[in-house]
């Protein structure tokens, strides 16, 4: 990728704002899913639900 | 295959494997589609802002996409009592509340340039998508405000039921009203009106934001699965 296709000229100060918050969106997303995901899985485990899935 | 997902183990075995794999897909999507879309010419009206375009659109689509999964769960729920499909609705809505989030605030970087404002109260396609946005929010915020969770359950599941009158007014607001969003450029009759050159990497990147939304809400879902099954047992062991 160019460094001219990255400048994006006198909208750089929208557009890249506008890739972060998607950025932020995605971060948000996956790590809120996965630690959710983990510390559920744990505690079941804990208290020996893996047997009963 | 949905009647076989319906079970609660089978849907644990497959999600297994299909959330990582769906996750997997969804980068290598939205990679591609973005180094095609931010290597694309500028667009002859809107110059570089139309860079924006390749994450608000898709965006905006997955906004829809979950609030359809949130209704179709809520109704399967209530109908049939079904659980998993309850768990399903809990799970999607956090991730829907993102998606459009993502959509208003990369909707307003692009209008600023574009029409000179960050956001007309007027226009029928933003506040029909801020209306979303609060759908969204107000699902999590009922079921989270009634202490008994099958209570809480019903009445969101009712509210997003109710709130799905708002799908087709989002769809057909730039038709049925006059508004400063651009009409429908994409799934329209006689095609699409973006050059392969837009339309490409668009595309691939609304693949991908579809596929990752795949993979957290499988996972979301499992994580829900997890939970109940932790409570459940946490109860059993304190009567015992």
């Amino acid at each position: 990728m160019s460094l001219e296709a990255l400048s994006a000229g006198k909208y750089a100060a929208y557009i890249w704002p506008a890739y972060a918050i998607s950025l932020l969106g995605f971060a948000w997303m996956i790590i809120d899913t996965l630690v959710r995901a983990r510390r559920w899985k744990r505690k079941a485990d804990q208290l020996g639900g893996e047997r009963e899935l | 295959m949905f009647s076989a997902l319906a079970n609660p183990a089978r849907f644990m075995a497959f999600s297994r494997w299909a959330a990582p794999i769906l996750g997997v897909i969804a980068a290598g999507l939205i990679g591609g589609g973005l180094w095609l879309g931010l290597n694309a010419p500028p667009d002859y009206q809107q110059g570089e802002t139309v860079k924006i375009m390749f994450i608000h659109v898709p965006a905006a689509w997955v906004a829809m996409l979950a609030y359809a999964c949130l209704g179709g769960a809520s109704f399967i729920s209530l109908v049939f009592r079904h659980a998993l499909a309850d768990a399903a609705a809990k799970a999607v809505a956090p991730l829907g509340a993102a998606f459009t989030g993502v959509a208003l605030v990369t909707g307003s970087l692009w209008g600023r340039p574009m029409w000179g404002a960050w956001w007309v109260w007027g226009d029928a396609r933003l506040v029909s998508v801020l209306v979303l946005f609060l759908l969204f929010l107000g699902y999590m915020a009922l079921r989270a405000s009634i202490d008994d969770e099958a209570k809480g359950a019903r009445a969101a599941e009712i509210l997003a039921l109710v709130g799905l009158i708002n799908l087709p007014i989002i769809k057909y607001s730039v038709e049925w009203w006059n508004t400063l969003h651009q009409g429908e450029s994409i799934m329209r009759a006689g095609g699409s009106a973006l050059a392969p050159v837009y339309l490409t990497p668009l595309l691939l990147v609304g693949a991908g934001y579809g596929a990752a939304f795949g993979a957290l809400w499988l996972e979301r879902i499992r994580a829900e699965v997890w939970r109940r099954r932790a409570t459940s047992l946490a109860l059993r062991a304190a009567l015992a």
